[in-house]
């Protein structure tokens, strides 16, 4: 039988330690991901630490300057119910539920979610090649089925797309990342976490080896009163996003005083444009000038043989889900009969 | 039939409560005491040879037994003819472990045996198994030029080729008034049971086996593995107390049933094996396929002209074909016709039968090209059907047993509001949503097989009834309990159907929706004669009130023979056992289909389905609301089992119309979203509300009980009208199945 270690740590210090003495061990939280990948012959860990006990991990805080944290160990559907959350980053509440499955996001930790892999299929499968799994061994998916795959930010080592929808609303609301290593902690901001793929798709972020994420902090600012997540796919459940939109809205009567869009499924990472939310500031909210910051968002866009459809969908659903910002209750879940 | 007490109510499935609370076993659920467990190696090429299997390192280690592959297997049966079971299409059939030569990605390469699961699963990543690749040829779309007739064999009695030719085809199509000319294109499907394919074989050492299998032929198996292993079929026992699901996937023993035995007989030992999900592609399927439709009418919506041409795919060995050019012709009168089906030989395992198989491909171009000639006619796409309506079947010129398709489309209708279609497209919308009313008609066959079944009253006058069909979650027990607990006047209570087992009178497999008119018809007989028995048993008695009595002067009800014209004078079934010294009384019969009779007709069941869609104006997203489907199916035994399989159908429908998929990369010759995650079937939020309707078909000629069958027809229409009411929301025709969204933007 495979066999591994399975080990627990009484705090993050003793679980930094193991990772150094374990080379090639691997945190586990949930497991909704790391047992498939294990399963699909993808990983091969020597020994998991679980990380799913720590305190420190577990806990939902507010933070003095304002913000709120989320612990790297709780459940996505804890933090997504959170009365805080609902109440204060709503848009954060709505992708989480727009992913997975609900016994899924029972499982599912919220550090996790930031780092599931690609559900590229060509990445799944291991006996074929594959420059993210195995650096330099090809790419079948550009000339594959690539119906899911990135229109934005692609190299010609990687097209695959991070799969994330709770990241997408973390994108939008300017998120951080706290993270503890060997040498300490750090902090990285949201943009900074995921990476594109370049020449090193068998990257998917900044994290160092044996970096555990502690918590993610959200500001201050959650943008509770206009907002929306739109996502797109092939059923209308348990299915991973072909474009989805994060859109949060600062209002100043029919003007926009602040915006901020995030994309999922088109990249390697969730997308945003910083000249496109500046393009709308001050602009009124609607149609046509959510169409130019689509224009702008989607600029230097590429599509392939069977994704080329997207190009035009993210511009649909930017425009839509600007204009469902403005009135969020409005497609609240069961009000929103399509999507 | 002696009462109705029970046929024709909704009865809830009598195994229900075993199933819900985990109490049923399936194949792979069987204890037993030392059994090893093992785990299949798939090819992970596509075409080519096997020139190296290194089993040291999986072999060392602990708890593996053994590593079977073809350079270590035991002797087999030589013979093509011993592989072939009651399903196989013409060809060669495919022989696991036979050679090093591969024909299809996924092939089984290896057995590896251990004293568990995981260690054999484990184990199997550690064979190096080295390869010699040629190039393959997996996609259809690339390789129409391949296209041949298929060859014929048995299994072409079950799936005729396309009538011939009528009338001057070209001649009429050419010139005539209105005509539509289309291509449709098909993907392909896997059944996907829940139930993952497996088999647990019971060694018991002399010469026996016990097995127990997830089919839909217990005797299909026995005979298959008697055949193989040059077993005595006596010796060989298939049991299938509960199957998860199949489809049609257990229709053919697959690979798994072979490997498991062999690993038993080889071992000496119990093994079981289980596939994973990903080898649940790597055998039969739905095939791939091209459709070409000719259809013409005159200037008032009469057809004159109707052609269909099929382009599917079959595997490198045999030809399997399914009716699918059939189909046009057994609903609308045309003088011209002209159809074919040609099959193109690939790289993959060959197709297999996939719950109305032909049909439910064939009745989606069909009804969609009906749909593009009501518009091009601007006739009402139900009034287009009602115009070309028969009442005989126009490819045989014969008339159907009964045939009430004309209450399926106006009953339905009536439910679904279909009289408030405004019938431009893109006229009916709500807020950004496109609104569109869709409707297809279905079709599909009423089979009947021979069938044998035992029945015998016990000492306590009970009644037991065997028969080796299976239950693949159809509601089969439930029916069959019904039908007899009637023909004996009996409380269900007091009959057991014993059934699931090779040991018991033979049935086919399970499939074509045949098993209630073939196991149902064969109680019908076998009671007669117990009927017949008991009375002349009970008219032996010492005073027997029933010594002059006929038999149509007696009723059976309430565990008793009653006398007609006075039913206080009675004999229970318990008494009559205990004078014939309380020794059982049994009878066999055989139920077949009345060939001659029938001969003059021909058999069909029908449906209509109506569907409601919202297809969103900008992003394309498709929401099923509403479906109503009627289903004209004759006699329904139970009305609650029989809604559950039109329910089920309607959601394969929904599922073969805008999810389901089994993506072939032809560069690399598999399918690639080999997993539940990535294949799609609809998820509760994509179903909408369905509602099921059965019309009043009464039909005296078909059989003794009336019956149908209802295991496809409601799924045979769905797809063309969601397609259909696609359209209607948003003038775009889609050619292909399933349909994306994003193809409506
Ligand atoms: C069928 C299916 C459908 C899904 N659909 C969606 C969807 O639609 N949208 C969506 O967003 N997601 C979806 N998911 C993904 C799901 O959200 C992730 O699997 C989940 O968030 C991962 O969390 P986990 O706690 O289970 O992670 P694990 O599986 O425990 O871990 C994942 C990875 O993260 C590492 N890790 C975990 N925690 C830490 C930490 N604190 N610090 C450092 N490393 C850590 C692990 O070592 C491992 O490499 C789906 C998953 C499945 C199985």
């Amino acid at each position: 039988m495979n066999s591994f270690k399975f080990l627990t740590a009484p705090d993050v210090p003793a679980a930094i330690q193991l990772t150094d003495d374990q080379p090639l061990a691997a945190f586990i939280a949930g497991g909704t991901n790391l047992l498939d990948l294990w399963k699909y012959n993808l990983v091969n860990p020597t020994a998991l630490i679980d990380i799913s006990q720590l305190a420190t991990l577990s806990a939902l805080r507010e933070l003095e300057n304002g913000g709120f944290r989320l612990g790297a160990a709780v459940k996505n559907a804890d933090t997504a119910y959170h009365p805080i959350i609902e109440s204060r980053y709503p848009l954060l509440s709505k992708a989480i539920l727009a992913g997975a499955s609900a016994q899924i996001r029972n499982m599912a930790s919220n550090g996790g979610n930031l780092l599931q892999r690609t559900r590229c299929y060509y990445f799944y499968d291991h006996q074929v090649p594959c420059n993210k799994r195995v650096p330099g061994s090809g790419c079948p998916a550009r000339e594959g089925y690539n119906r899911m795959h990135a229109i934005l930010g692609a190299s010609e080592a990687c097209i695959a797309v991070f799969p994330s929808d709770m990241c997408v609303a973390l994108a939008a609301l300017e998120a951080r990342i706290n993270v503890t290593g060997i040498d300490g902690e750090r902090s990285l901001a949201f943009s900074d976490f995921h990476r594109l793929p370049g020449e090193r798709p068998e990257l998917d972020n900044n994290l160092k080896p044996g970096e555990l994420i502690t918590s993610i902090d959200l500001p201050e600012k959650g943008f509770p009163l206009n907002y929306s997540y739109l996502k797109l796919r092939d059923r209308h459940s348990y299915a991973f996003a072909l474009v989805s939109v994060a859109t949060a809205l600062e209002m100043d009567g029919h003007t926009i005083k602040e915006a901020r869009i995030a994309l999922g499924g088109v990249a390697h990472k969730p997308w945003r444009s910083l000249e496109a939310e500046e393009f709308l500031r001050g602009k009124t909210a609607c149609r046509e000038n959510f169409a130019a910051a689509a224009d702008i968002i989607l600029e230097g866009a590429v599509g392939l043989e069977y994704n080329r459809f997207k190009i035009k969908l993210a511009k649909n659903a930017i425009i839509r889900n600007g204009m469902m910002a403005l009135d969020p209750d409005a497609q609240l879940p069961g009000a929103q009969p399509s999507l | 039939m002696n009462t109705d007490k029970n046929v024709g109510r909704p009865i809830s499935r009598l195994e229900g409560r075993e199933k819900v609370t985990g109490a049923a076993r399936y194949a792979a659920e069987h204890p037993l005491e030392g059994l090893l467990h093992g785990y299949v190696v798939s090819s992970p090429i596509t075409k080519g040879k096997i020139v190296e299997i290194d089993t040291t390192e999986a072999m060392a280690i602990p708890g593996v037994v053994d590593i079977l592959s073809h350079l270590n297997r035991p002797k087999l049966a030589w013979f093509d003819l011993q592989y072939t079971d009651m399903d196989a299409p013409p060809g060669t059939v495919f022989k696991p472990l036979y050679d090093e030569n591969i024909l299809y990605n996924g092939q089984p390469v290896a057995l590896v045996v251990a004293r568990d699961f995981e260690t054999a699963r484990y184990a199997s990543t550690r064979i190096v198994l080295r390869y010699q690749q040629e190039p393959h040829q997996t996609c259809l779309e690339k390789h129409l030029d391949k296209a041949r007739a298929p060859k014929k064999g048995l299994a072409t009695a079950l799936k005729p080729p396309p009538p011939p030719p009528t009338g001057d085809f070209e001649n009429a199509f050419e010139n005539a008034a209105v005509k539509v000319s289309a291509t449709y294109h098909h993907g392909t499907e896997h059944h996907n049971p829940i139930e993952l394919f497996a088999t647990t074989t019971l060694y018991q050492g002399d010469g026996k086996l016990t097995i127990y299998d997830k089919t839909q032929g217990t005797i299909n198996n026995q005979l298959f593995i008697a055949n193989v292993f040059g077993l005595h079929y006596k010796d060989v026992r298939v049991l299938a107390p509960f199957v998860g699901g199949a489809f049609g996937s257990g229709l053919r023993p697959q690979y798994q049933l072979f490997l498991c035995v062999m690993a038993a007989l080889h071992l000496k030992s119990h093994v079981r094996v289980v596939l994973d999900r990903k080898q649940m592609f790597s055998f039969s399927h739905r095939p791939p396929a091209v459709q070409q439709m000719h259809f013409a009418t005159d200037i008032n919506g009469k057809l004159t002209a109707l052609g269909h041409n099929t382009l599917a795919e079959t595997s490198n060995f045999e030809d399997y074909t399914e009716p699918t050019s059939n189909w046009s012709h057994k609903l609308y009168p045309a003088p011209n016709t002209l159809f074919e089906h040609k099959v193109v030989p690939l790289d993959v395992y060959t197709p297999m039968d996939m719950r109305a198989p032909g049909g439910s491909t064939a009745l989606h171009a069909i009804e969609c090209t009906m749909d593009e000639l009501a518009y091009k006619l601007k006739i009402d796409p139900l009034e287009l059907r009602l115009l070309n309506y028969s009442d005989v079947d126009p490819s045989a010129g014969k008339p159907y047993t009964s045939k009430a398709l004309r209450e399926c489309y106006l009953e339905a209708a009536a439910k679904f509001g279909w009289d408030k279609r405004i019938a431009e497209p893109r006229s009916m919308q709500r807020g950004n949503k496109l609104v569109g009313y869709g409707m297809a008609t279905g079709i599909w066959d009423a089979f009947q097989f021979p069938s044998r079944v035992q029945i015998m009253i016990n000492s306590e006058g009970k009644m037991v009834v065997d028969n080796a069909t299976t239950d693949i979650g159809t509601g089969t027990l439930t029916v069959m309990t019904q039908i007899a607990a009637d023909e004996l006047g009996l409380e269900m209570a007091d009959v057991e159907f014993r059934y699931g087992d090779s040991k018991k009178p033979f049935s086919m497999f399970q499939g074509g929706s045949a098993i209630t008119s073939s196991t149902g018809v064969a109680i019908v007989v076998a009671a007669r004669s117990m009927r017949k028995k008991l009375l002349k048993k009970a008219a032996e008695m010492e005073g027997s009130p029933f010594r002059k009595a006929k038999e149509e002067e007696v009723v059976f009800s309430s565990g008793h023979i009653h006398l007609k014209n006075d039913p206080t004078v009675k004999i229970s079934l318990k008494d009559i056992i205990a004078f014939n010294k309380g020794a059982a009384i049994k009878t066999t019969k055989m139920g077949r289909p009345h060939m001659l009779k029938l001969r003059k007709y021909s058999l069909a069941t029908h449906s209509a389905s109506f569907v409601e869609v919202e297809v969103d104006r900008d992003l394309g997203t498709i929401t099923l609301t509403r479906a109503v489907t009627a289903v004209a199916a004759g006699k329904i035994i139970n009305p609650k089992t029989a809604k559950s399989q039109i329910l089920g159908s309607m959601v394969w429908g929904i599922s073969k119309a805008l999810h389901e998929e089994s993506i072939m990369d032809p560069q690399l010759g598999k399918y690639i979203n080999a997993n539940l995650g990535e294949y799609h079937i609809p998820v509760h939020a994509d179903i909408g509300e369905l509602e099921v309707i059965f019309a009043d078909e009464k039909d005296s000629l078909i059989n003794e009980l009336g019956t149908k069958g209802v295991g496809e027809i409601g799924l045979v229409g769905m797809p063309a009208a969601i397609s259909n009411a696609i359209y209607h929301a948003t003038g775009k025709r889609i050619y292909k199945l399933p349909i994306h969204f994003d193809e409506l933007i």
